[in-house]
């Protein structure tokens, strides 16, 4: 039962990146009707504006390195700690949630550069075209970041308060066994709080009404005189913005390193797949339904009676649900079917 | 009357033009160096300039242990050259190297970038030999790589000096006459560690491995295993993760209610990083398991490594080739030409990488041709010391370098940003010796 609980909330928390991401990428075919595949790309520098503020938060003074004698080094002593002492150290502890404060007016204007720059001109241009360009510019993205910041994954740990694990089983009433990473209940509960603000955002604002509207027939809300483009620019951002959100808060879970979009790009594909192309609830509902499918695959009791299961379960799932349900799991007549 | 012309050779002076005509044909081979001339491939013969292939991961998931590899081949060039302070070329013992290139030639590279993909890098190492005439490679930073450009090294008649590799396989069931490793490898980090595992956690332990899902993860698997087991030790489970998984966590969580108290990750780079920073974020290295402190164990480590996983690793037990920390004369020589080149310490993939280059280079000039089957023998059996580690040998039946290997933990209190690592012992070449003829292989001919 332990081991459920445990794999359960694993599933869980794998499932509300994977919607994250998934929900992005709905948002901007659904409204827009573009295939992006630079959308890890963007869930990856979300991730470095986590490195990028831990790095600017320890800019420090460079101090030769006695220890060192073969030759000249130099060790850092953050400027913030020599200033403030305990508060600057405090500051450094905190500087992914402070990230967030970098990430969403930087995403934003990444998303509306991508979405006026490139995206726009593929609308009327074939899926193929659409994931070609996106693609490269995906591949663009990931070099800049390699050539800046290296190959390596840069360890961005969460502040020390949440570092350890959550007695969980003790706090419900099971065992002492089950514990949980903080960090990682955290981000289960920022996901189910980024996916509720969006649904609600679309839902009662204006804004959303005439995104939802647009997403049902464009020309039509062209024709009673709304700025369709412009709206759908706005939602190209906001797309960008819960990628990078889920990079941001992703980064002390997985060290982030240049290569991180491109392993959930597909991922977060399939996930649309099986959702319905198009469909914001299937995205969702998909997005954990795989993270908990993938989670429970990898117990050592499945595994010894389907050996490699982990391995091709999402995939596995994705072929079935097509072949019962071509459209996905809550996907709608008439999108993507040319 | 007709002039006509009678043959007068009797058939004794035909025979006696024939061997001297064969004799005089032949009469160089006997007496000039490179006398091989036109009988292998991208031989130099009369260029001043001798082309090295250095085949690195200069992109993926590796590159950056691929960059200080190159560092450290263009540091080796420069120093076979006659550049700089000569590194280990002053304290490599035997040398016959005297900083003027390698049998009088001027020393050359090109490079490639192997992507840390087979494919890629059996391509970029071909492009080399064949378009741009590298009369050896060497580099890498996989096993899977290695073993694949060996293979066709071996093909071509290639020698290749292999970078960062530690699988069994490459000098064991897939050795090849044209491949040969510095590098220590999983049974030698397996005997390695034994005796420390044995003193630090005792002979009771409950071991569950996560295993890189190809060549070097199974084949550390298996070495560790045998180290293991043999001090007590119970292996629980062995679960093979794929390689670049990312998100290691849900093969975590089922080691929590395992009753494991022993966690071994055959894990190297990325996956490395990935796999020990959430078993730390789940709670492993807090847990008491058995009435016994859970432990993780990192069979190889490496300081790249240990600077992507950052403050994880402290207290951490695995093993390394080499460190920059030794205090042996080659090793600082080594470690001061690198520092005043570049401004940080080598890590262990470059200097395997820049010993491997002088070792070539030497074998060249002593051997006094290029030919390979000659630098091949040369090498073969090669005692040397002073590149550090103490007295090695490149070992005939298999091309596996012996020599010391380091027992390393995480370092709990650094005192800079490279001192990220502490020896733990220097384990002694005779206790990672073993019989070359336990994983198999044939070596191959000569002359290919």
């Amino acid at each position: 039962m332990d081991t459920i609980i445990i794999q359960l909330l694993n599933g869980l928390d794998k499932g509300g990146a994977y919607a994250l991401i998934a929900l992005g990428l709905t948002l901007v075919f659904g409204t827009l009707g573009v295939v992006n595949f630079a959308h890890g790309a963007l869930f990856m520098l979300g991730a470095f504006c986590a490195v990028s503020m831990h790095q600017l938060l320890t800019i420090s003074k460079s101090v030769k390195d006695e220890s060192i004698k073969f030759f000249d080094a130099f060790k850092e002593q953050p400027y913030l700690e020599i200033w403030w002492g305990d508060t600057g150290t405090a500051i450094i502890d905190y500087s992914v949630p402070i990230s967030i404060l970098l990430a969403i007016p930087l995403m934003l204007a990444i998303g509306i550069a991508m979405e006026r720059g490139l995206i726009r001109h593929f609308y009327r241009r074939t899926h193929a075209e659409q994931i070609l360009v996106t693609f490269g510019l995906a591949i663009v993205l990931q070099e800049i970041i390699r050539h800046f910041y290296g190959a390596n994954p840069i360890p961005t740990p969460a502040p020390a308060t949440f570092s350890g694990s959550a007695p969980v089983g003790s706090l419900v009433g099971l065992g002492e066994n089950v514990v949980y990473p903080w960090w990682r209940l955290i981000y289960l509960g920022f996901s189910l709080s980024i996916i509720g603000a969006v649904f609600a955002f679309l839902k009662y604002t204006t804004f959303g009404l005439v995104v939802r509207a647009g997403m049902a027939d464009r020309d039509m809300v062209g024709l009673l005189g709304i700025n369709i483009e412009r709206r759908f620019t706005i939602v190209f951002g906001i797309a960008t913005i819960v990628a990078g959100l889920a990079g941001v808060m992703y980064a002390p879970i997985l060290p982030p390193d240049y290569h991180m979009g491109m392993d959930f790009l597909v991922l977060s594909f399939v996930v649309v797949v099986v959702g319905g192309m198009g469909s914001l609830e299937g995205a969702v509902f998909a997005g954990f339904l795989l993270g908990i499918l993938q989670s429970f695959a990898a117990m050592n009791e499945v595994k010894s009676i389907l050996p490699g299961i982990d391995q091709i379960i999402i995939y596995l799932v994705a072929v079935i649900v097509l072949l019962v349900k071509p459209r996905g799991l809550m996907g709608k007549k008439g999108v993507f079917e040319d | 009357m007709t002039d006509k012309k009678t043959n007068n050779w009797s058939r004794r002076q035909v025979l006696k033009a024939g061997v001297a005509s064969s004799a005089a044909i032949g009469a160089p081979m006997f007496f000039s160096r490179n006398t091989w001339a036109a009988d292998f491939r991208n031989n130099p013969g009369n260029s001043k300039n001798l082309v090295l292939g250095f085949n690195v991961p200069q992109t993926g998931a590796y590159a950056d242990e691929g960059a200080d590899e190159l560092r450290a081949f263009k540091l080796a060039v420069k120093h076979l050259n006659g550049e700089g302070d000569g590194g280990m070329l002053n304290t490599m013992k035997p040398s016959v190297l005297k900083g003027n290139g390698v049998l009088g030639k001027k020393v050359t590279f090109v490079t490639g970038d192997t992507q840390t993909k087979s494919d890629a890098a059996r391509s970029s190492a071909k492009r080399m030999i064949e378009k741009e005439g590298a009369l050896m490679i060497s580099g890498g930073s996989s096993s899977g790589v290695a073993i694949a450009v060996q293979s066709l090294a071996q093909e071509m008649g290639i020698i290749f000096m292999a970078g960062l590799t530690h699988s069994n396989d490459t000098t064991g069931k897939d050795k090849r006459r044209y491949g040969f490793r510095h590098f220590f490898n999983a049974k030698m980090s397996g005997a390695a560690l034994g005796p420390v595992l044995k003193k630090e956690m005792g002979t009771d332990r409950n071991a569950y491995h996560l295993t890189a899902d190809y060549t070097w993860g199974w084949t550390q698997e298996e070495s560790i295993k045998e180290t293991t087991e043999a001090l007590g030790w119970k292996t629980l489970k062995a679960v093979k993760t794929p390689v670049g998984a990312g998100d290691f966590s849900q093969y975590i969580t089922p080691i929590l209610n395992s009753g494991a108290d022993t966690l071994i990750l055959n894990h190297y780079g990325k996956d490395m990083i990935n796999s020990l920073t959430q078993a730390v974020q789940f709670g492993l290295r807090d847990k008491q398991v058995n009435g016994k402190q859970f432990e993780i164990i990192v069979p190889l480590y490496s300081r790249l490594m240990a600077q992507g996983a950052g403050k994880n690793l402290q207290g951490i037990l695995g093993t390394t080739n080499w460190n920059w920390a030794l205090k042996d004369a080659g090793s600082q020589a080594f470690v001061k030409s690198f520092g005043q080149e570049y401004g940080f310490p080598p890590s262990q993939a470059a200097h395997t990488c820049y010993v491997q280059t002088l070792l070539y280079a030497n074998a060249c000039e002593t051997a006094g041709t290029f030919y390979p089957p000659e630098v091949i023998k040369t090498l073969e059996g090669f005692e040397f010391d002073g590149m550090g580690n103490g007295p090695t040998e490149y070992r005939a039946e298999d091309h596996q370098c012996f020599k010391d290997v380091l027992v390393m933990r995480g370092n709990m209190k650094p005192t800079s940003q490279f001192d990220l690592l502490e020896i733990v012992q220097q384990v002694p070449r005779k206790q990672v010796e073993y019989d070359a003829k336990i994983f198999g292989g044939e070596l191959g001919p000569y002359v290919v």
